[in-house]
């Protein structure tokens, strides 16, 4: 891969044609200050620290492009002089309030200013009034902003929301003497500096995005800080603990910030959750929703005797979610093993069918992309996933490849989100009809398809929904006309040539796909595709949950195989929860309960929970230790940030007569499961090397079959117009676990866009009655800004809210009727 | 980030277990390590300098509890945490130096943020079981807020003995009283301080 060769300070280095110098440095551990600049995301030229010499040249190696053979100087004397005053202009006017500071200690003004030996100041400006915002989830004192913009950055390249911006900030404009005395970069990144601060680009006077949070992750100053964070705690005394996201499937790379509660209270608290921003963005769910522990009361050995009583003489069937480990699932297939119990999970169950089905078609064990090569496409396709709630670390990806490397994407969804929409302007959001999946997916097939490879039948069918059709189109000709004009003065006639533009009506013959139709494509669509197909060749397919409990999830799983297989697109279907795709290849699990059921983490006769209140309680995820089977296709462990002083599965498993001291023993069984290794927990490293490389755990290994090309013929399900329900969470929820955060602790609603609200003249906060022909649910109805149309959404984040019944077969889309009740 | 920390299961963690040293095997060994332990030079050298002060009648003896010494500025003894002279706020900003220069980890502080979007600081303690009286903590703190009394007598009943802010705080009425001592000891700026500031130019 690496072609060329550039010299950075004498050592040669091996990089890719047009990699960031910087970038290269980095990788080869020679370091280059630089503030503004963001992995992954376009620089932004703000801070100019990392200017180095490049063929005797002054460049910014954050944006000059490798060459082969170029040398590049990091350190010269003039570079050391320029980047000591860039460090004297950030200090002048910068509050001296680093005492009361969160971000002290981890400050890049601080670490730089002394890196840059600044001791004294020859800048002066007069000061402009810079206020404090509250901005909900986020505090930002613009008075310590040193615009680096690397939240906007963050926010346009990488999240996809665009929602800060550079505002005037209304002071002084830089005094023309200060060019005589400042080196010329210095002068030029003040004069800039002088000129802005950062606002909300829509003016309001609150944030109203999805909440990441990563604004405040990457400001290398206190400016950005969590309002919940904030004064709360210095930096310093936190201790890390580094683990990986426990709610949501990209299992990306978190640390849990812990130290004691309070002088009065030594028991450890999670303080803040941070991350390797560089690498790995992280989303609001799990940015503040950490604290979702179970507070233990001790081993409770009644309760224990129970439960062993209960799996001894009364359990058929362990029914259970996908938080929870790899160890936990292996030791419920273990158990399984040994009693034979059933085991049910439900989200689970549904991935492992459509996995099994994706690689009857497919060949390959598992599907060929993951987050990194997301990244790395330029042309995108989303099929079945509310990408925003689902899973927001691959609408970041989505958004990044869109962003970075000049993309386009089509988003399939019948739900209308401003947010993906948001994306780019090269991304075409098409809202089609519920349950025309299939369509989608052969129009994939029919339009990337590699025709010659494809098999027979296929073609056939695929050449079906194409007919020729006439069409009268209006098309505008330039014709020559002679006119004969008469001078006025002379009275001469004369001939001349004129150019006039002339519409005329042609009769052409097109190709009719009905697959537009069904899809709800406009007829321009072929203009529209082949200006966003220009110059893109890495091609990118999401598909998400709303395929996975469809009628017809066995045939669309084929057809994503048979994408994978005859297309250049890869392929990514997001697991569901946090280790669905763990607990589908480690578990043989089964579809029904049987009589007597005993549930963890899910209400069933006989309770284990790390959600309080069960039978026998549990840790939660941030009291465990274990892996992860992350949607990398990787295997990543999380380590124990708060203790817990109760049970845990193992002991129930060891009462049950299993042997493992501890959890983590089994992390090395795993080996016998097929794409697993034999690793040892303590063994599995968890960083970002400082080269973006994510040295984390290991990958599992795809295995390959011989494939065949057996594929259903489209029966999508036709939703007529009765009212329809979605089921999906608000952003930042994704579990019970997330509503137990202090921070994100809300009552479960119906989310209805504005237009839905106005048509059936609900307001915000009123009751409604939801209802079929068996289940009835009462519950009120909350605005959400961040969708359109028509169809509103149930979440399944509040247990108290009994929503599944409305879809009894897992299926995400159900016909209900909804009515306004009386509030008395 | 290194993963160590979290393979020791059995450990409380920040304690490193030391194994001491090697049991003796036979009597011989126990006999060696029992002279070894019993028989030093240096205890004559002790007594010889008792006698011969003794005998000089040079005697410095304290008659404590009934005499008590007066302890010079730069004494290192329990600390106190000052007001502002001005207003009779807390000096202590929160800003955690001490918590973490602190040799024998023993300060702990709380902070949090105040109705006026101020760092409060919410509780202070110092665990006087642990400290050594090094006086890091009154010479990083940049408000002098924490400085070194003069009063010495800590004996306690227990190992651990926590000093808490109210105690150590000057009291309010003390305050008013003008009782509070600007601390010339540890860590407080010299007379010629000034003369070693580089003033930072303004524009206004
Ligand atoms: S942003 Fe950095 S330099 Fe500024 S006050 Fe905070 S810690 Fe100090
Ligand atoms: S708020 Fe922070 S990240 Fe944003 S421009 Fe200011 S200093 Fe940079
Ligand atoms: S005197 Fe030394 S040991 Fe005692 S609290 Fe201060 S820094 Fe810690
Ligand atoms: S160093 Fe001083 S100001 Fe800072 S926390 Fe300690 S006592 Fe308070
Ligand atoms: S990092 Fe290159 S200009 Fe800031």
């Amino acid at each position: 891969m690496s072609d060329i060769t550039v010299t950075i300070d004498g050592k040669q280095c091996r990089a890719n044609e047009g990699e960031y110098i910087l970038n290269i440095a980095r990788r080869n551990g020679i370091f280059i200050p630089a503030i503004c600049y963001l992995t992954n995301c376009s620089p932004t030229l703000a801070c100019r620290l990392c200017l180095v010499e490049i063929d005797g040249k002054r460049a910014y190696s954050c944006n000059a492009k490798a060459k082969d053979g170029m040398a590049v100087t990091t350190k010269t004397e003039e570079i050391e002089v320029e980047r000591k005053a860039i460090m004297k202009v950030y200090d002048t006017n910068h509050p001296l309030e680093c005492g009361v500071c969160d971000q002290s200690g981890e400050c890049e003004l601080q670490n730089y200013t002394l890196e840059m030996g600044v001791d004294h100041q020859e800048f002066s400006i007069a000061d402009t009034i810079r206020p404090v915002h509250e901005w909900g989830f986020i505090h930002y004192d613009s008075s310590l902003c040193i615009v680096c913009e690397r939240c906007v950055t963050i926010c346009k390249d990488m999240i996809g929301e665009s929602v800060l911006k550079t505002v005037p900030r209304g002071g002084v404009a830089l005094p023309k003497e200060w060019k005589e005395v400042a080196p010329k970069d210095t002068y030029a990144m003040w004069n800039k500096l002088q000129k802005s601060l950062i606002g909300i680009a829509s003016g309001a006077d609150t944030l109203e995005c999805t909440n990441c949070g990563e604004c405040t992750a990457v400001c290398p100053v206190g400016a950005l800080v969590g309002s919940d964070f904030q004064y709360s705690s210095n930096a310093w005394e936190l201790q890390k603990i580094p683990a990986s996201n426990p709610h949501s499937s990209d299992c990306s790379l978190i640390y849990y910030d812990v130290k004691q509660t309070n002088i009065k209270d030594p028991i450890e608290k999670i303080f803040r959750v941070s991350s390797d921003y560089n690498y790995a963005p992280l989303h609001g769910g799990i940015r503040y929703g950490y604290d979702f522990e179970n507070k233990g009361e001790g081993k409770d050995q009644k309760a224990m005797k129970k439960a062993v009583k209960f799996f001894k003489e009364e359990a058929d069937t362990i029914k259970f979610d996908s938080f929870i480990t790899n160890e936990e699932a292996f030791i419920l297939q273990k158990l399984k093993e040994k009693y034979g119990y059933k085991l049910v999970n439900d989200d689970a169950y549904a991935y492992k069918r459509f996995l099994e089905n994706f690689r009857k078609t497919a060949g390959k064990s598992l599907y060929s992309g993951d987050i990194k090569s997301l990244q790395n496409s330029n042309f995108v396709v989303s099929v079945g996933s509310y990408v925003k709630s689902d899973n927001p670390n691959v609408g970041y990806g989505i958004n990044n490849a869109l962003t970075m490397n000049k993309g386009a994407g089509l988003y399939f969804h019948p739900i209308i989100d401003p947010i993906v929409d948001g994306y780019s302007k090269n991304m075409l959001c098409i809202n089609h009809k519920v349950g025309v999946e299939e369509s989608i997916l052969y129009l994939v097939l029919d339009l990337f398809g590699d025709k010659e490879r494809l098999p027979e039948n296929l073609l056939k069918y695929l050449e079906s929904f194409h007919s020729k059709e006439k069409k009268t189109i209006a098309e505008i000709v330039k014709e020559q006309v002679k006119e004969i004009v008469k001078d006025e003065e002379s009275g001469e006639e004369k001939e001349v040539v004129k150019t006039v533009s002339k519409k005329i009506e042609k009769e052409i013959e097109v190709d009719k796909n009905s697959l537009y139709d069904t899809v709800g494509l406009d007829d321009d669509f072929d203009t529209k595709l082949k200006k966003m197909l220009m110059k893109k060749d890495k091609f990118f397919l999401v598909a998400g949950e709303d395929l996975y409990n469809h009628k017809r999830a066995e045939n669309l799983a084929k057809l994503l195989g048979l994408i994978q297989r005859y297309t250049n697109f890869e392929i990514l279907i997001i697991p569901s929860k946090t280790n669905t795709l763990g607990v589908s290849l480690i578990c043989d699990l089964d579809e029904k309960v049987g009589k007597k059921v005993a549930g963890y983490n899910v209400k069933a006769d006989f309770n284990l929970s790390a959600l309080g209140k069960g039978d026998l309680s549990f840790p939660a995820l941030n009291q465990q230790e274990g892996t992860f089977t992350s949607l990398n296709k990787r295997v990543v462990p999380t380590n124990v940030a708060l203790s817990f002083d109760g049970y845990c599965l193992n002991d129930l498993a060891n009462e049950l007569g299993l042997k493992a001291e501890n959890t983590i023993d089994y992390t090395f069984e795993l080996g016998r499961v097929s794409g697993y290794k034999s690793e040892e927990f303590d063994e599995l490293p968890n960083e970002f090397l400082n080269s973006g490389v994510e040295n984390r755990g290991y990958l599992l290994d795809v295995e390959s079959f011989e494939a065949n090309d057996e594929v259903g013929e489209i029966e999508d399900i036709d939703f007529g117009d009765q009212s329809v329900v979605y089921l999906a969470n608000p952003v930042m929820q994704f579990s019970a676990f997330t509503n137990r955060a202090h921070q994100l602790n809300e009552a479960g609603a119906l989310y209805a866009s504005s237009d839905y609200m106005e048509a059936n003249g609900f307001k915000d906060g009123s009751m409604v009655l939801i209802s079929t022909k068996d289940a009835k649910l009462a519950v009120a109805i909350k605005y959400d800004h961040q969708i359109k149309g028509m169809i509103p959404y149930l979440p399944t984040f509040d247990t108290k809210l009994e929503v599944m019944p409305f879809f009894e077969d897992g299926y995400r889309y159900a016909k209900v009727e909804i009515k306004g009740v009386q509030n008395d | 980030m290194e993963l160590r920390g979290f393979k020791n299961r059995n450990a409380t963690p920040g304690y490193i277990y030391f194994e001491g040293e090697k049991e003796s095997q036979n009597s011989w060994e126990r006999f060696k390590r029992f002279s070894a332990r019993a028989v030093k030079g240096e205890l004559f050298v002790g007594l010889w300098i008792v006698l011969r002060e003794m005998i000089k009648f040079n005697i410095h003896t304290v008659q404590y509890p009934l005499q008590k010494l007066q302890m010079f500025p730069r004494y290192r003894a329990i600390h106190k945490l000052l007001r502002l002279f001005e207003s009779g706020h807390e000096r202590c900003i929160g800003c955690g130096l001490c918590e973490k220069i602190c040799i024998a980890n023993c300060i702990k502080i709380d902070t949090k943020v105040d109705e006026n979007s101020r760092k409060l600081v919410t509780e202070y303690s110092i665990n006087f079981g642990r400290c050594i009286f090094c006086g890091y903590c009154a010479e990083v703190c940049p408000e002098l807020a924490i400085v070194h009394g003069d009063d010495y007598e800590h004996a306690s009943e227990q190992r651990a003995h926590f000093g808490l802010r109210e105690d150590m705080l000057t009291p309010i009425d003390e305050f008013k009283a003008k009782k509070q001592k600007e601390f010339p000891g540890f860590g407080a700026l010299s007379k010629d301080a000034d003369k070693f500031v580089k003033k930072t130019p303004l524009a206004y």
